[in-house]
């Protein structure tokens, strides 16, 4: 079935249309549903790391990021199971680091944080880790608290200078932890260190000598939950 | 430094893909990665340093600091600590007077942990400059260590003494064939007919997956294009595997004829084997085989006489990653990256190696192939089971007689198999490695086969005499935490939940709870996760729970629903170290 060349398909049993080859979570989100995710950003290649984009497709587990939209495609995403998933992923990413909201200069607009409101986490039902993490903050305008990284990659896929890449992945499994180039960092102007901030979705990347600019109650996440933009659309 | 690493990099045509390569050598030369070295390599392929930084750090045989001249690496697998490894390690500090993971002043020899080796019928076994010397006892150890001291070579060291320990040769694999008998039947063919053939026969993959080869063919085939790629995983890292280790030693040429009639059913020009590092010692060995083909003109230009049939073969080197075992993590490593594998689709057969279309099949794999060519799939399907045709290559290890490799037929029972290898008062089987499954005695009817009990090959047998949990469980779980690539969540983090859960409960701090959500939270993993490291990283815990529930239930506290209790002077141990001062602890 095709409407003005656009292919059917079902989000938990609402009809939606999208062109083909589209993720199903950009798919979704202009047919007005809205997938959480941490580390997608619209036009830049899917990483597929944060995993809460998990929906079911036909029946498999897959993640909305990463899996283009087929004709008559039935896809779960409201549904119990995922939204238990999806509220554990976000616990595990609250233990394994050292996110205290009160303090932090992302509060109110951290997605993490917002995330955290929309599935109603109360406390994690896993044990803090408090693991111990180095900051950088060598750079003129610019720093980096791994204390609050969730490793989602989009400062990685997205941040360069002079072509070159300036944030990148150091070590793997329990090692691994975002290194900042020195060299590229020292030289990023004001108005770029600020394009990184606002592309992180924590608040691991920020801009030096600024913070709390935002009053409470004008905040991005303050008065409507994440991702009310696109379902209210 | 500068003009050797620049000649180097031109070796390699600055091609950014060849980086694994470029860093091999630049670690065999220097016993490390230098700062210096990564700046040139970074100016030289236009990347910025924590770019390169992030190929190296991904690695366990690639260090930014040096490793030693002499760099032993001393299996940590489970089996190497059945069998007196912990002794050994314990030579090897005495002997060179530092601890694990530490490098001598003189900067002369370091001595590291390392995942398993591929070694375990010859446990305990080190590797030392790409170098393997198996059955290690202290007294050996003291010889290596002065021979090292005396600046022996390291081939002098020790007899080279690595067996092969074919237990069991199967109709398949072990044969008697002649060299290039199936490529002649295949070259008779046309390409179609050949998939045919091979689809017809049902050989599954034998990495542990058990995808149908033909039908991978097949997909690729359809994908098109004039580029397409064919690789030959020899990446085995499943802890308790090693039987690739002993088809490259022994027959590495019905391999390669295996690559070149895949190579003329998908009108491949260029095959890559990836070799995994710790098998280094093979490299030439292989090179020399692929020599020999050549000569025979089983690869080359118009093979078999056949004009526009030109096929030859590489060997890309892995630097320590089990991931890089799952065929996108592989690529992605070939391609000098960090071995994270790919989100599908696209699959491999698709967009693969340097985004062409890519078969990547297994060693045992393109083996039956050439058997299948040569006799027929009717054959081959006439051994082993309805669904699994033909022979396993099991590498068997642990509490048993008789470690080592069998070629068995599809459908052999795990009572059976202890039969055959002599082991008597069995606790449990790992069967598949740490992915695979913990078997107790109830199961030992299970028939090993795809549709029953499915394995790559690997089988640890565990006495009653061991502690399941705490020596095979725990160490499993630690060795998925060490080699996730990190990036999704659930592999990265909440594997080490489970683990500090377990440890909680091995301390004897557990409740009955604890138990219940160790199993609850192990679950998630297994449809969250993007590759089947993650998915499979909770095996240990979730099948020890199924199977073994007692002796964890064993280890808790059941009269308790909460412990409440803390160690007050462990807890202020370490500000009272900081501050120097003598805890004062007062207790009602």
């Amino acid at each position: 079935m095709t409407k003005n060349g656009k292919i059917y398909f079902e989000i938990d049993g609402r009809p939606c249309y999208a062109e083909k080859g589209q993720s199903i979570i950009d798919a979704a989100k202009e047919n007005g549903v809205y997938i959480p995710s941490l580390c997608h950003f619209e036009g830049v290649k899917p990483a597929g790391s944060c995993r809460l984009c998990n929906v079911k497709v036909n029946g498999r587990t897959m993640t909305a990021c990463t899996t283009p939209v087929a004709d008559d495609m039935v896809v779960e995403n409201e549904i119990p199971e995922l939204d238990e998933l999806r509220k554990s992923i976000i616990e595990i990413m609250f233990v394994s680091g050292n996110h205290f909201c009160p303090s932090c200069e992302k509060s109110g607009n951290c997605e993490l944080q917002a995330m955290a409101y929309r599935y109603q986490m109360m406390v994690t039902r896993y044990p803090y880790e408090f693991p111990v993490n180095n900051v950088d903050a060598n750079p003129d305008h610019i720093f980096l608290d791994r204390n609050r990284c969730i490793l989602c990659k989009l400062c990685i896929r997205m941040i360069q200078k002079d072509g070159k890449n300036v944030f990148a992945f150091n070590g793997r499994g329990d090692h691994l932890h975002v290194v900042m180039d020195e060299e590229l960092a020292s030289r990023m102007t004001e108005e770029e260190a600020q394009e990184a901030m606002d592309i992180c979705p924590v608040g691991a990347i920020l801009k030096k000598e600024q913070g709390y600019l935002v009053p409470i109650g004008e905040r991005k996440f303050d008065k409507l939950p994440i991702g009310s933009d696109i379902e209210n659309k | 430094m500068k003009d050797k690493i620049v000649s180097l990099l031109k070796q390699y045509n600055n091609d950014r893909s060849r980086l694994l390569d470029i860093l091999l050598d630049i670690q065999d030369e220097y016993h490390h990665i230098p700062q210096e070295a990564v700046k040139i390599i970074a100016d030289q392929l236009n990347l910025s340093r924590v770019d390169v930084e992030q190929t190296i750090t991904f690695y366990h045989f690639f260090s930014l600091d040096s490793v030693g001249k002499y760099a032993i690496y001393l299996n940590d697998s489970v089996v190497a600590n059945m069998f007196g490894r912990e002794e050994v390690a314990k030579a090897f500090e005495k002997e060179l007077r530092i601890p694990f993971n530490t490098v001598t002043e003189d900067g002369l020899v370091g001595i590291w942990d390392t995942a398993d080796i591929g070694m375990n019928d010859q446990e305990p076994a080190a590797l030392i400059n790409g170098e393997i010397f198996p059955n290690l006892n202290p007294a050996k150890v003291k010889t290596i260590v002065s021979g090292i001291k005396s600046g022996e070579e390291i081939k002098d060291l020790l007899p080279a003494e690595v067996g092969d320990n074919i237990q069991k040769e199967g109709p398949v694999l072990f044969s008697e064939y002649e060299v290039g008998a199936g490529l002649k039947k295949a070259l008779a063919l046309t390409p179609e007919q050949v998939v045919e053939e091979v689809k017809d026969s049902n050989v599954r993959g034998r990495g542990g997956a058990g995808f149908p080869a033909g039908m991978k063919w097949d997909f690729c085939r359809k994908s098109g294009g004039d580029e397409v790629y064919l690789v030959c995983n020899a990446d085995e890292g499943e802890p308790g595997t090693f039987k690739e280790r002993v088809i490259l030693t022994k027959l590495p040429k019905l391999l390669f004829e295996g690559m070149a009639i895949a190579a003329y059913a998908l009108n491949v020009k260029l095959g890559i084997i990836y070799l995994r590092y710790e098998y280094r010692y093979l490299e030439s060995e292989l090179g020399t085989a692929l020599q020999e083909m050549r000569d025979l003109n089983l690869l080359g230009k118009a093979i078999g006489g056949k004009t526009g049939f030109d096929f030859d073969i590489r060997i890309q080197l892995g630097a320590g990653s089990y991931v890089c075992g799952e065929e996108s993590g592989l690529i992605e490593s070939m391609e000098g990256k960090r071995g994270e594998p790919r989100n599908r689709p696209p699959f491999p057969v698709e967009k693969g190696y340097l985004d062409k279309p890519t078969v990547v099949n297994n060693v045992e794999t393109l083996c039956c192939v050439t058997k299948v060519m040569i006799n027929g799939s009717d054959w081959f399907k006439s051994i082993g089971t309805k669904e699994s045709a033909g022979t396993k290559l099991l590498s068997i290890s642990g509490d048993c007689e008789n470690p080592g490799v069998y070629e068995v037929e599809w459908g052999l029972s795990i009572s059976e198999m202890l039969d055959m290898v002599g082991a008597s008062s069995v606790q449990a089987v790992q069967g598949g490695g740490p992915s695979g499954t913990c078997i107790d005695p109830s199961q030992f009817n299970k028939k090993i086969a795809f549709e029953d009990l499915a394995t790559g090959g690997s089988m640890i047998v565990i006495g009653n005499q061991r502690d399941l949990l705490r020596d095979f469980i725990l160490p499993f779980t630690n060795f998925f935490i060490e080699e996730s690539c990190g990036s999704c969540v659930p592999c990265r983090s909440l594997t080490i939940i489970l683990r500090n859960k377990l440890v909680k409960i091995l301390d004897g701090k557990g409740v009955k709870n604890d138990i219940d959500e160790l199993y609850g939270w192990a679950a998630q993993g297994r449809t969250a996760n993007r590759c089947g490291l993650g998915q499979t990283a909770a095996n240990p815990i979730i099948t020890s729970l199924q199977n073994f529930r007692p002796l964890y239930e064993n280890l808790i506290r059941t009269n308790q629903e909460y412990i409440s209790e803390f160690n007050m002077e462990d807890a202020v141990a370490e500000s009272c170290e900081a501050v120097g001062r003598v805890p004062n602890i007062h207790s009602n």
